[in-house]
């Protein structure tokens, strides 16, 4: 760009992730991201970003940086191991049909 | 969110061609199978750059399609218009900061996006590049350009990459608002005095061709459209999504007895759709370019509005970094005392 003055800042502010409990009583979920100064400028901007019809009642912001993720193509080997434990669930067992309460 | 700031991991090794063409076959078996694609998992570089160009171009016409329609605002015919005005105007600003989150995720800052915008070398819809004149024009963005823009959108709710389809999802639950409010100011108009009705079939004939060419070159010219389809990033072609948003805006012009600004539209028995007549490429060429007839003045308006803004960003940063610091002294002290 010619304009100097044009130019956006070398680095944008840090990003945070945020979350939002859409109603008393249920979790906080993961709804966008947003840039912001500070933690609290990335509330404010939440609000105005992502619950301008009600959607929430409560918001959590998280710098992006501070998430740890797992790595996609060590999927298989973290979550195979529970797929052969199908004996985790109820319906593994077969109770007779006269059983009831069970 | 996985962005950039996310990746632990730091840059992917580039493959050996044969895992290259053995994760490509992987990543198509997905795609075909309608699992969605989310930002850490392998994908083809042109994937990921299509992505990256489509959906940066999306935000920029979300926040250059704020231009045409805040010129109105302080003009609104009552305060009830100009509150919906504002809300409408606010969305698109939402939409294109949902849409520049999505992009990050696929490894471009936000600030680059910015800055090909301000510099001239993103494009962004051709729409925007038109005039508001009057007040029937706002109706008529409403309804045709909000409309065509619903139409191009659903199919990519459903789009491979998770991010974008996700944002998508949200764009088009409030999008719907927009045309209903439009076609409103439309209704009223049209069921108004003499020089209303006039007023809202001058918008009509001004903004009807521009939003039949929202949807782009026609098939036979649509050098990306196969790739991305088998991408599954788009559903439809452009002329498919172009005949439907016509065969349905059609009948509500009729509603609003205002009438199409195209001598060889007509209903065709034989097909079961409206016919048009041809299009005029060249002005959709020519406004892509750069010459339409507000390109220079909506860049200069992102420019302006970036250098006004210059000294809220500089403040905020020197309030956070004071902050920063000071809760650092605070801390600094409580362990001392500790």
């Amino acid at each position: 760009m010619s304009d100097p003055t044009l130019e956006p800042s070398a680095a944008d502010w840090p990003l945070f992730e945020v979350f939002i409990r859409s109603r008393s009583g249920l979790e906080h979920k993961h709804v966008g991201s947003l840039h912001a100064a500070d933690a609290r400028m990335a509330i404010e901007h939440a609000r105005d970003v992502y619950t301008r019809r009600q959607e929430g009642v409560s918001i959590w912001v998280v710098r992006s940086a501070d998430i740890v993720a797992s790595d996609p193509a060590e999927a298989d080997a973290l979550f195979e191991p529970a797929r052969d434990k199908v004996y985790r669930h109820p319906t593994f067992y077969a109770i007779p049909d006269e059983v009831k309460n069970l | 969110m996985y962005t950039q700031a996310l990746d632990t991991h730091g840059r992917e090794p580039v493959p050996a061609p044969a895992a290259e063409a053995a994760s490509a076959a992987r990543f198509q078996a997905r795609v075909d199978a309608e699992e969605k694609i989310e930002p850490k998992d392998w994908m083809p570089e042109a994937y990921r750059q299509t992505l990256i160009r489509q959906i940066s171009q999306h935000a920029h016409s979300e926040i250059v399609g704020m231009l045409p329609e805040g010129n109105w605002i302080t003009r609104a015919p009552s305060l009830r218009r100009k509150a919906v005005l504002i809300a409408k105007v606010q969305d698109e600003g939402g939409h294109g900061m949902y849409l520049y989150s999505a992009a990050e995720t696929l490894g471009i800052a936000r600030a680059q996006m910015f800055e090909q915008l301000l510099a001239g070398t993103a494009k962004y819809s051709s729409i925007f590049n038109y005039p508001t004149l009057t007040w029937a024009d706002i109706g008529a963005i409403g309804w045709l350009v909000d409309g065509a823009a619903i139409m191009n959108q659903i199919p990519i709710c459903r789009c491979s990459y998770g991010p974008y389809a996700r944002a998508m999802v949200r764009i088009c639950k409030e999008e719907s608002f927009h045309q209903r409010q439009g076609f409103e100011i439309m209704l009223t108009l049209s069921r108004g005095s003499p020089a209303q009705r006039a007023m809202a079939q001058d918008a009509l004939n001004r903004w009807w061709w521009p939003s039949i060419m929202m949807f782009g070159p026609s098939d036979a010219d649509s050098k990306h459209t196969a790739q991305s389809m088998r991408w599954k990033i788009k559903r439809f072609s452009n002329d498919e999504l172009r005949q439907r948003f016509i065969d349905i805006t059609v009948p509500q012009a009729q509603f609003l007895e205002l009438s199409i600004p195209d001598r060889e539209l007509r209903w065709d028995e034989a097909t079961q759709h409206f016919h048009i007549g041809p299009i005029d490429w060249d002005e959709f060429h020519a406004v892509l370019k750069g010459n339409g007839p507000c390109n220079r003045e909506r860049l200069e308006a992102r420019r302006n509005a970036y250098q006004g803004g210059a000294w809220v960003r500089a403040a905020a940063s020197a309030h956070a970094a004071k902050q920063a610091a000071r809760e650092q002294a605070m801390q600094t002290t409580q362990a001392r005392q500790a």
